[in-house]
């Protein structure tokens, strides 16, 4: 078998392509949906005008950014099939359910009720229409649980195993899979960081309209809600940030030692670097500073626990594709034989390490004929893009504590009841708008090109899961992605523009002069 | 609770149910919006259209996301050897569904008629291609597709986008469009205004008058001139999920299962029972005329199933390696695991989607339009 290098680089760009782009959209709408639930909660428990038509308005934008959602979304779930097939055969038993359950729990009330939402403020009660939003908000968060078990799944793959008869990996405990601890931090973090990015983007468009002395009202209660919303989801993105860095270091040790640039075991409790510049071919940090202790603390809640670093993780490797290669010799003459109890024994005993001699697979068509060097090359091929994760994750981080600043000083403000004295303030809340998309697509660069070379962590390396096309093939739907995801940025952002600068004024949804009264209804 | 051979017929059946789900359901969105050119004459009359499968498309949607993710879960392999294996045909597929949905949201974000045209083409486009490339490629699966497995079950196909073009195919494309632009003609009969409501039931009566014939034809076809494919010797139905473990015979005729279950012959039957109901019935009661339209949709692509079966997606090039519904499956954990969740949350989202439909009930008239939307 020969894997066609160029389809699995053009599959991995695709897939990372189509990933980041769903992933704009979706942790806006993971946000902004419990913002206009905590908005239509305020209205029908005060009867008030104003936050209703604050859901409306919020609910425009809200529309707009739903379908892009929704449209790369599908993307996704085509592409493992597409893209990624022999992936999909080789863990579809595992890797199927929480996407099924997915469809099945979260995103069918989802989009059932997105309808309802838009166009069923005139045909049910107002209480109804109140559960309708926080179901709809429920569904969103359900369907992060669900993609979120698969995901952890990828990173630390937990109650399966290897069957030689079927040649794929098969689910042995499914209790496993759904309460992986991988799957919790996930879940909390990633959610969290949508609430965030929702928080952000009312803050930010509330303080554009307070700098014009437009919507005042309107406005500065938006505000108030994204900055107490705000708050607590940046506080809770970073300290459960460090619960999901605490869960890498207990499975990923090498992804968490790329992310450090630790080229080797550090004396515990090991230094955080603060800066530098990692250096692949010396393997060494040009210009750290470090702070000491941090990591240590960070990675293993202890002093004296040592986290290895990158040269003896790929000693590790090396061992591990030793073992490999006797499950991968056993796993053959099961293939002859499957009563061949010796095999089974030595399959048993060595399935864990199965994956490794798959690493293999890229220098040698047969494992079991591999050479030291072939060996050695798929040990060094297990360290991930040092430099890469080392500066992604300090952007993240960096905007992560920067959130907590922003919305703190924001709360205080709002608080005080004096969100329009300052310009400045108003300014530094625009001109961050950007900024929780910039860390969001960061995380997803850490958590999923930080687990290269594998596809699932220790199991199947990505180069192995991509499906038997062409280049040609892949090239073509990565034209068109290109083509239509580009066109429909543009018409989404130009949409979302031309909304905003219409405002709740010009949409006639609140009056030019900020009383009620004339707004009529 | 159920063993292995019983748990992949009620997931073959499931597996049916979804896509069914997913024809009925979706299949009149597609249908109206492939027909909203031709039915909608201007752009009030094709905002009535739009306006009364706006409200439930997207939860319609789900059910081809559900039948994606159940089949990803369930058959694996036939997740992935049919989306890798018909890699473009399926882009194209996946280009309607990208479209479709910022279609229905961004049509009506610009008061501007190039604009809405524009959109109104896109929609078209979007639900022709999908509902044409589903019959060609489930034409497909009577004539064998290009795989193989090597023995680390890993797939090759040998062939591209317009191998898939034989003529039984593209037959089978066009029963797929006849029916379900009939089925969206149906939708809205029941669902626009009344000048657009008569034209809708002229349109519909054509368009099941098409679809009866073209699907009789394939029918013959299928049983004439396209050789069969059997599991020789008994079939291993409590065996691994390995396809390579068995032989396949080419040569017999896909009407083997109608003569072995003749139960069978209820699906074709039903199928042509129900196109004579939508002539009937679509013009005097439109609810039971749809009603009829999802009984001929639904029993079109059983009687489908049912020829195929026990094979989900037969082999040209290596027969041995067709996938069938013996050899095809998750493991028995995950099989009984989704259907214990399927069985748990599909009662409860036909309860919710129920409610929906009564809360959006009632024609959209061109007078609500007008006052809604003053033109745009």
């Amino acid at each position: 078998m020969i894997i066609d290098t160029d389809v699995v680089t053009l599959s991995r760009l695709q897939f990372a392509m189509t990933a980041l782009y769903h992933f704009l959209f979706v942790p806006l709408t993971l946000g902004l949906v419990w913002m206009l639930a905590v908005m239509e909660a305020v209205y029908v428990m005060t009867g008030r005008e104003v936050w209703k038509r604050m859901v409306q308005f919020w609910g425009v934008l809200f529309g707009i950014n739903f379908a892009m959602g929704v449209a790369t979304g599908v993307t996704m779930e085509f592409q493992f099939g597409m893209n990624w097939a022999y992936y999909s055969h080789y863990v579809g038993d595992i890797f199927g359910a929480p996407l099924a359950i997915e469809g099945l729990m979260a995103f069918f009330l989802e989009g059932t009720l997105v309808g309802v939402f838009f166009m069923g403020w005139d045909r049910i009660s107002r209480v109804k229409h109140l559960l309708v939003t926080c179901f709809l908000a429920l569904a969103t968060s359900l369907s992060a649980v669900w993609i979120l078990i698969a995901n952890a799944w990828m990173q630390h793959p937990v109650g399966a195993a290897f069957n030689a008869q079927t040649m794929r990996m098969e689910v042995t405990s499914f209790s496993d899979v759904v309460f992986n601890p991988v799957a919790q931090a996930k879940f909390v973090h990633t959610v969290s960081g949508g609430y965030v990015l929702g928080s952000m983007f009312v803050l930010s468009i509330s303080a554009w309209y307070l700098l014009r002395g437009r919507n005042v009202d309107f406005a500065k209660r938006s505000m108030t809600v994204a900055a107490s919303f705000g708050l607590a989801a940046a506080l809770s993105v970073v300290v459960l940030g460090d619960t999901s860095g605490y869960t890498v270091s207990q499975n990923q040790k090498m992804k968490l030692a790329a992310i450090e640039a630790m080229w080797h075991t550090e004396p515990a409790p090991a230094p955080f670097t603060l800066f530098g510049l990692p250096d692949v071919q010396e393997r060494t940090t040009h210009l750290a500073v470090r702070i000491p202790w941090v990591m240590g603390l960070i990675g293993t809640h202890s002093t004296d626990e040592t986290m290895p670093g990158i040269a003896e993780l790929v000693d590790t490797a090396k061992g591990r594709i030793g073992e490999g290669v006797k499950a991968y010799d056993a796993m053959l003459m099961l293939r002859q034989d499957k009563n061949n109890t010796q095999a089974q024994a030595t399959l048993a005993a060595h399935d864990q390490d199965m994956g490794y001699a798959l690493l293999l697979k890229r220098y040698v068509d047969d494992p079991r004929k591999a050479t030291p060097a072939d060996i050695q090359k798929a040990a060094d091929s297990t360290i991930p893009n040092v430099p890469v994760l080392f500066w992604a994750f300090r952007i993240m981080v960096g905007c992560g504590i920067y959130f907590i600043a922003l919305f703190a000083l924001a709360f205080w403000k709002a608080s005080k009841r004096e969100l329009t004295k300052h310009r400045w303030f108003l300014k530094l809340a625009l001109w961050s708008l950007p900024l929780p998309w910039l860390a969001i697509e960061m995380g997803w660069i850490v958590a999923e090109y930080g687990r290269q070379p594998w596809a699932i962590e220790g199991v199947l390396p990505t180069a192995l899961g991509v499906s038997s096309v062409s280049s040609g093939q892949v090239l073509t739907s990565i034209g068109g992605f290109v083509l239509f995801y580009t066109a429909l940025a543009i018409v989404d952002v130009w949409l979302m523009l031309k909304f905003t600068r219409k405002g709740p004024d010009g949409l006639g949804i609140w009056p030019h002069n900020g009383t009620i009264a004339t707004a009529g209804h | 609770m159920f063993d292995y051979a019983t748990l992949r017929v009620i997931w073959w059946a499931l597996l049916g149910t979804l896509f069914i789900g997913f024809a009925i359901m979706d299949g009149f969105d597609f249908g109206v919006a492939g027909l909203l050119k031709v039915l909608g004459r201007n752009n009030e009359e094709r905002l009535v259209l739009i306006e009364g499968i706006e409200a439930t498309w997207e939860g319609n949607q789900v059910w081809f996301i559900l039948a994606g993710g159940a089949t990803f879960a369930a058959w694996p392999m036939l997740y992935a050897v049919s989306f890798s294996g018909m890699y473009l045909a399926i882009f194209l597929v996946l280009l309607g569904f990208i479209l479709r949905p910022v279609g229905f949201n961004f049509r009506g974000k610009v008061h501007d008629p190039r604009w809405a045209s524009l959109w109104d083409w896109v929609l078209v486009a979007s639900g022709v291609v999908v509902m044409l490339i589903s019959g060609v490629a489930f034409g497909n699966l009577f004539l064998g597709l290009p795989f193989r497995f090597d023995d680390d079950l890993r797939m090759t196909w040998q062939g591209g986008l317009f191998d898939l073009l034989h003529p039984f195919a593209l037959l089978a494309g066009l029963v797929s469009l006849s029916m379900l632009l009939a089925h969206g003609a149906c939708w809205a009969a029941l669902k626009a205004d009344e000048v657009l409501a008569a034209r809708a039931v002229k349109m519909a009566r054509w368009l099941t008058l098409i679809y009866a014939v073209l699907y009789v034809t394939a029918g013959i076809w299928l049983g004439y001139r396209i050789p069969g494919y059997a599991i020789s010797g008994a079939a291993l139905v409590e065996g691994v999920s390995n396809p390579l473990f068995k032989q396949v015979a080419l040569g017999g005729t896909w009407f083997a299962s109608y003569l072995q279950y003749p139960l069978f012959w209820i699906a074709p039957a039903l199928a042509f029972a129900s196109a004579i109901g939508v002539q009937l019935l679509v013009g005097r009661r439109s609810v039971a005329g749809f009603i009829a339209s999802s009984l001929m949709v639904g029993s079109t692509i059983a009687s489908a199933g049912f020829a195929l079966f026990p094979f989900l997606m037969p082999s040209s090039l290596d027969p041995r390696s067709s996938l069938t519904v013996w050899d095809a499956s998750s493991s028995h954990g995950t099989l009984s695991l989704m259907l214990g969740a399927t069985a748990l949350f599909l009662p409860i989202v036909i309860i919710y989607t129920s409610w929906v439909y009564r809360v959006m009930r009632g024609r959209v008239t061109l007078a609500q339009i007008r006052a809604a939307h003053g033109g745009y």
